[in-house]
């Protein structure tokens, strides 16, 4: 039962075969027991988990329940959740417990989900691998030598490893998809604007965007129906209506039109998983899609535009934590610049401190047309890319990352090969499109992903290729051996 | 494109942020080697490119202008550093 979907977990909490209080024991169960080895998560709440999974039990009992009533999630430690610690990976909020809820978090609640924990994640989102968290790095349950990706590797290993059925994630540059690809899940970055980002802290504000990391295309399906939606106090929330995200998913693919962008099949793709990508494209053939090549012609160039408007904009951010409202503080500041430089220094990570000064030099008087306003213009060409393909083709297709998850500290002291490697997910935040990354296949007993890139607020059909794709394949029924 | 050690301090003090000496040479090499990443940019002419602030193209609203939220000081000032009388302190400014 603990390997179900959220989709197959509904049905038996409906037709009362199992309580929200043994899955969310459950669950919790397998928590304890395996978190000290893949360390996904950064805090577990067992007490309020249990509370929420009675309330929810009794809503079912009074005929009040949602779809999703008493379904267990993990959420990644980026939500600001009232009474829990969230900490953002970062020393620098490892006392800070939020005064109020991300509406993310308020959906779910209001869904009567239950909250498991909160999941680790690279400092502040900043990183590909989950090594930059104060809390430690987490374990790739398919080798544990190897990182689960980043930023969201708490929530991709826990889904992996079925700690929990399913679990929130956020992306700015590839943060939910790359770790589903590498831990073998599926990771779906909305368009921008779909999930509110209030309460949700904030790494770069034009490019962050939360989502749903599941077993499948259909639990992604039946999340996102809980998350996404205007939001009046997220500034740039997209005011439309919601699709039932879920309506389509056995919709038939057949004469899809898919375009596979000459870009992202180059020197850069490691041949293995070139050839699984390759295969899984066949597998969307059999289903009645048709492929051609498409060309994204400056690829290559989202890699810079992507490390000056992140860094800028989280350097912008992060100005906030100064040690005098909420935060680390450090021990007897001599004077207000002292309060400012220590506790911005002893509280952020390498990383982070690494990407403020970035972010500082670029926008810095006199480099601001260079570095800031270049990066915005090449913006523009990625997106108008996106645009042109788009008049040809319905849905784009590749890899999600270079190769299947690479080992601890491998890149850890070379950031710029670390940024190298979200070549294929960055243009998709720049240009603000929702991507969905699908399992698909193995190489040398490591998962590898296929991205899905949709058009603005076509999530529903990129949730219906993965559906149609996931009832021909059994890839992301996999799970490692120690786990299942 | 190099930046020099006077230069990672001048940034570090811009971000309110401390580099000890014995790593400034480390940061001006890695922060050097993302700026020579970021330079392929500059190859690009892009004169008659608008710069794209937001993927898409929305507006920001509007709403009208009245106090809609509730005072929460007590509520946020209970995970504060340091605070008194419904004030955050700080160490002295004026002497």
């Amino acid at each position: 039962m603990l390997h179900s979907t959220i989709a197959k977990l509904a049905a038996a909490l409906e037709q009362k075969q199992i309580s929200s209080e043994e899955l969310t024991r459950g669950y919790l169960e397998r928590c304890k027991q395996f978190n000290d080895g893949l360390n996904c998560f950064i805090t577990i709440t067992e007490e309020q988990a249990l509370n929420q999974a009675r309330e929810a039990d009794k809503r079912r009992a009074n005929n009040q329940a949602g779809k999703l009533t008493g379904i267990p999630v993990a959420q990644k430690d980026i939500f600001c959740t009232r009474s829990v610690k969230t900490s953002c990976g970062s020393k620098m909020l490892d006392n800070f417990i939020a005064p109020y809820n991300a509406t993310v978090i308020e959906k779910m609640n209001a869904e009567g989900m239950v909250m498991l924990g909160k999941t680790n994640m690279d400092e502040f989102a900043m990183g590909s691998s989950n090594e930059t968290s104060f809390y430690g790095p987490v374990k790739n349950p398919w080798d544990q030598a190897r990182v689960p990706g980043g930023s969201s590797g708490g929530s991709a290993s826990a889904v992996a490893a079925r700690l929990c059925p399913a679990a929130s994630g956020t992306d700015t540059g590839g943060s939910i998809r790359q770790p589903a690809a590498l831990c073998g899940i599926t990771g779906l970055k909305p368009t921008y604007g779909r999930v509110s980002r209030y309460g949700m802290i904030a790494f770069a504000s034009s490019l962050d965007q939360g989502g749903p990391m599941t077993q499948t295309a259909e639990d992604a399906a039946l999340l996102m129906n809980v998350m996404a939606g205007f939001d009046e106090r997220d500034s740039t929330s997209a005011d439309k209506p919601v699709d039932d995200y879920t309506a389509n998913l056995d919709a038939s693919i057949e004469g899809l039109k898919i375009g596979l962008p000459t870009q992202y099949f180059d020197d850069a793709l490691d041949s293995n998983v070139a050839r699984q990508i390759e295969l899984a494209i066949k597998e969307l053939e059999k289903l009645g899609a048709k492929c051609q090549q498409i060309d994204l012609p400056n690829t290559e160039l989202s890699i810079p535009a992507y490390y000056v408007v992140a860094p800028a904009e989280c350097s912008s951010n992060l100005s906030r934590f100064d040690g005098v409202r909420f935060g680390y503080r450090c021990e007897d500041p001599k004077d207000l610049s002292d309060l400012y430089c220590r506790s911005r220094s002893e509280g952020f990570g390498k990383e982070v401190k690494r990407r403020i000064m970035i972010g500082t030099y670029v926008l810095s008087a006199g480099y601001y047309d260079a570095y800031y306003l270049q990066a915005q213009k090449i913006r523009h060409l990625i997106r108008d890319d996106f645009t042109r393909a788009f008049e040809e083709v319905d849905v784009i297709a590749g890899p999600t990352a270079t190769s299947p998850a690479f080992k601890l500290n491998e890149k850890l002291d070379d950031p710029v090969s670390m940024y190298l490697s979200d070549i294929y997910t960055v243009s998709v935040n720049l240009a603000g499109l929702p991507a969905l990354s699908l399992p698909a296949g193995f190489c040398d007993g490591l998962p590898v992903g296929l991205q899905l890139i949709g058009q603005y607020f076509d999530e529903a059909r990129l949730l219906n290729i993965g559906h149609r794709f996931q009832q021909a394949t059994d890839w992301h029924k996999q799970v490692p051996t120690e786990y299942s | 494109m190099s930046l020099d050690k006077s230069e990672i301090e001048k940034i570090a003090w811009l971000a309110r942020l401390d580099i000890e000496q014995q790593d400034i040479d480390n940061f001006s090499q890695e922060l050097t080697g993302i700026l020579d990443l970021v330079e392929q940019m500059n190859n690009v002419n892009t004169d008659h490119i608008s710069p794209l602030a937001h993927p898409l193209d929305i507006a920001a609203r509007l709403r009208e202008d009245k106090v809609t939220e509730t005072n929460q000081r007590e509520n946020f000032q209970e995970h504060a550093p340091a605070t008194e009388d419904g004030y955050y302190l700080v160490p002295r400014v004026i002497e």
